[in-house]
């Protein structure tokens, strides 16, 4: 079983890898395939359990989606036909429509996803978040220079509870479309959320959904649950 | 209108001076927070002294601005300095009023060293106009507040003044590109022995080419980014170094400065390659004053580089270590369980590395935790690691992750609880590794390692 990392030479920001390392820790036969910006995705031509991409800088962005865009035409063949991707952080990004900021110019995405972000350079948000995908309470934090907007319809990964959905207001959070998952949360966000590596490993197709220092993951998200319930603490920084 | 708005706000500044010296408030920045609030330009309107050096970047600034001042001072000079207070325009601001006239004059300075917060430069360099900017490194920082390296380096560059001659560093492929069309001069280090050429660092922020966005290879890697590189794509190299630090060699405590095809020998005042960096910014920007070597040796012969963020002590049979390590600071965690890892001898650690502000309001963004490198805290010399605070359960799972065995951890919320756990071996050094945030608490923690460390000793004393 494979798990493909796109860019990790720029998308390696907020401690994201962290993600790709526990799930080899968690499933000892996963096979880690690296790809780089020069390089054509493997999972475009082989078996590939999950694809995964997480937070860049702006300029990584931009190379990612002008390293994906001679492809495109086959990403959304793949996302069509139920390819598992997991996008963390800004990535989800350079699968929308385009990013405005206040001090560039538009970086044009892939138009996958049907969102567009908005930038402000020197604005930057910070908050934690907590909600809910299907049964299973969700936690992790946004640190971001804006949020994303919707441009048509598409399904929400999670469903927020406290904290900042897409944006402002929103209850949405993230995009789902088949198995592209999407999120703007950083934590990373499969050490953080135990509950839900274990629903993203029987998603790949692991023999096991046991986990890597189980019980240790699990005190520690006990923890964090009851931090972000907690009323007392305003979940904008 | 506005000049008028500057006096009026230098004077209720200036006023404010004395009320904070009989109610014991005078290292704050309060004057300066206050001309600011009345006057947001305050910093336009006040005169500066004949040169101005300001000294940014993410580590090595304080001590950096430190020695550049105290050399200058014992050479006769009268520097401005923001030492006494913040790096931040408040700080800076109250530097000036301490400084200058009633009219906003600086008239007794001849020279202004002010050591700047990167994220404040928009704020300052457009109006103080420095002649030099220093950049010690760009690495990350804070991720809630920098984001990440190349976004501090496009602030810096998009307000530095175009008439600053900039005094870069050669080996940080991040900080010598800002302001690429000012005037500049760089200094390095030379090869040293324990350089690496791929990177062991989980960050790593240089590894493409920035130019053709080839994977970029290092001739040799000090830790991180930091090192020589050349892109095999395009050619495309590290900067060639005007102030060169070669034969480093930290255990005879020599150095050379190679600048022009000369070298200039130097006494290192420092055993880390982190601050023989800082010597060599220092001796950069006293060659671009127009010291000569032989005056910059006699005056750093008499230099120390302050050891506020690490101090030891023999308390009974052991030793404890007090060592800072920012929290939400990855590359400060990495480099302090880099430098423990390396120390010879048995060592048991307490991380207190919390910020104890989110921890009462918020909850901290534990991000940090998997961009260091706590996997150099899987070594055998480290006998048991203490996790304390709010975040004990994180540090616990991030060690796991590290390949830590776990009977060596131990989590434990309160840090006083945590402290007593240590085991106390004697002939162990003992760390507590301490954040800024948690530095009243962490005095605190280590007064009471003292007191258990003491009263082991004694009761081993009575026993025997």
């Amino acid at each position: 079983m494979k798990a493909e990392v796109l860019f990790p030479e720029v998308g390696n920001l907020s401690g994201d890898l962290m993600n790709i390392r526990y799930l080899k820790q968690c499933c000892d036969k996963l096979e880690i395939v690296e790809t780089d910006l020069k390089s054509r995705p493997a999972f475009l031509d082989e078996e590939v359990a999950l694809v995964y991409m997480g937070t860049a800088t702006e300029t990584g962005l931009a190379l990612a989606a002008e390293a994906l865009r001679p492809y495109l035409d086959e990403i959304r063949a793949k996302i069509d036909a139920g390819q598992l991707m997991l996008l963390t952080g800004n990535a989800q990004e350079v699968f929308g429509s385009y990013i405005d900021s206040d001090q560039a110019e538009r970086m044009e995405g892939l138009g996958i996803l049907p969102l567009h972000a908005e930038y402000h350079m020197m604005q930057r948000h910070n908050s934690f978040f907590l909600g809910t995908f299907g049964e299973t309470v969700i936690v992790g934090f946004k640190s971001l220079f804006g949020h994303t907007y919707p441009d048509g319809e598409c399904e929400a990964l999670f469903h927020t509870l406290r904290g900042v959905g897409r944006s402002g207001g929103s209850e949405d959070e993230g995009y789902r479309m088949n198995n592209l998952l999407a999120t703007a949360l950083t934590g990373p966000l499969l050490v953080l959320n135990p509950p839900f590596t274990k629903t993203l490993l029987r998603m790949m197709g692991a023999e096991d959904d046991a986990l890597a220092f189980e019980e240790a993951a699990m005190e520690a998200y006990r923890v964090r649950v009851a931090e972000f319930s907690d009323e007392h603490r305003d979940p904008i920084y | 209108m506005g000049k008028l708005r500057f006096l009026f706000a230098l004077w209720m500044a200036k006023l404010s001076i004395p009320a904070l010296k009989i109610t014991h408030h005078n290292g704050t920045d309060f004057p300066g927070s206050l001309a600011l609030k009345l006057c947001p330009d305050f910093l336009h309107y006040v005169t500066r002294p004949a040169t101005v050096i300001a000294v940014t970047g993410t580590n090595g600034k304080t001590t950096v601005s430190n020695m550049l001042t105290d050399i200058l001072e014992a050479s006769g000079k009268r520097v401005l300095s923001n030492r006494a207070g913040s790096n931040i325009a408040s700080g800076i601001s109250t530097a000036f009023i301490r400084s200058s006239n009633l009219l906003g004059r600086v008239t007794h300075c001849d020279i202004a060293v002010l050591e700047v917060d990167e994220r404040s430069s928009p704020r300052i360099y457009p109006h103080v106009k420095p002649d030099y900017v220093v950049i010690t490194n760009l690495f990350r920082d804070s991720i809630m507040r920098n984001a990440h390296p190349a976004y501090i380096a496009d602030i810096l560059t998009g307000c530095i003044p175009g008439s600053a001659k900039m005094v870069l560093n050669a080996d940080d492929l991040i900080s010598s590109g800002v302001s690429p069309a000012n005037e500049r001069v760089y200094f390095a280090i030379d090869r040293m022995e324990g350089d690496v050429v791929d990177c062991i660092n989980l960050i790593d922020d240089v590894r493409i080419c920035p130019r053709c966005h080839t994977k970029l290879t290092y001739t040799y890697r000090r830790y991180h980014h930091i090192g020589k590189a050349v892109c095999p794509g395009c050619g495309f190299h590290s900067p060639e170094a005007d102030y060169l630090a070669q034969n480093v060699d930290i255990a005879a405590g020599t150095m050379t400065l190679r600048e022009g095809g000369e070298s200039y020998d130097y006494k290192l005042i420092t055993d880390s390659a982190f601050n023989v960096y800082n010597m060599t910014t220092v001796i950069a920007v006293l060659r671009q004053l127009g010291f000569s070597h032989r005056q910059i040796r006699g005056y750093m012969d008499n230099t120390a580089i302050a050891a506020s963020r690490h101090s030891k002590e023999q308390v009974g049979e052991v030793r404890l270590i007090r060592q800072m390590s920012k929290e939400k600071n990855a590359l400060a965690g990495s480099r302090a369980f880099d430098y423990i890892a390396g120390c010879g001898g048995r060592k048991e650690i307490l991380l207190m590395m919390n910020c104890l502000g989110d921890t009462r309001h918020w909850s901290e963004n534990t991000c940090w935790i998997y961009d260091a490198d706590f996997e150099f805290l899987n070594n055998d010399s480290i006998v048991q690691l203490v996790c304390a605070g709010a975040r004990c359960t994180d540090y616990k799972l991030r060690l796991l992750m590290a390949g830590v065995p776990e009977d060596r951890i131990i989590c434990e919320y309160d840090e006083f609880k945590a402290a007593e756990r240590l085991q106390f071996t004697p002939g162990d050094d003992i760390y507590l590794l301490y954040g800024t945030d948690s530095l009243a608490r962490a005095y605190k923690v280590y007064d009471y390692m003292k007191q258990l460390a003491a009263a082991r000793s004694e009761k081993k004393e009575a026993q025997a």
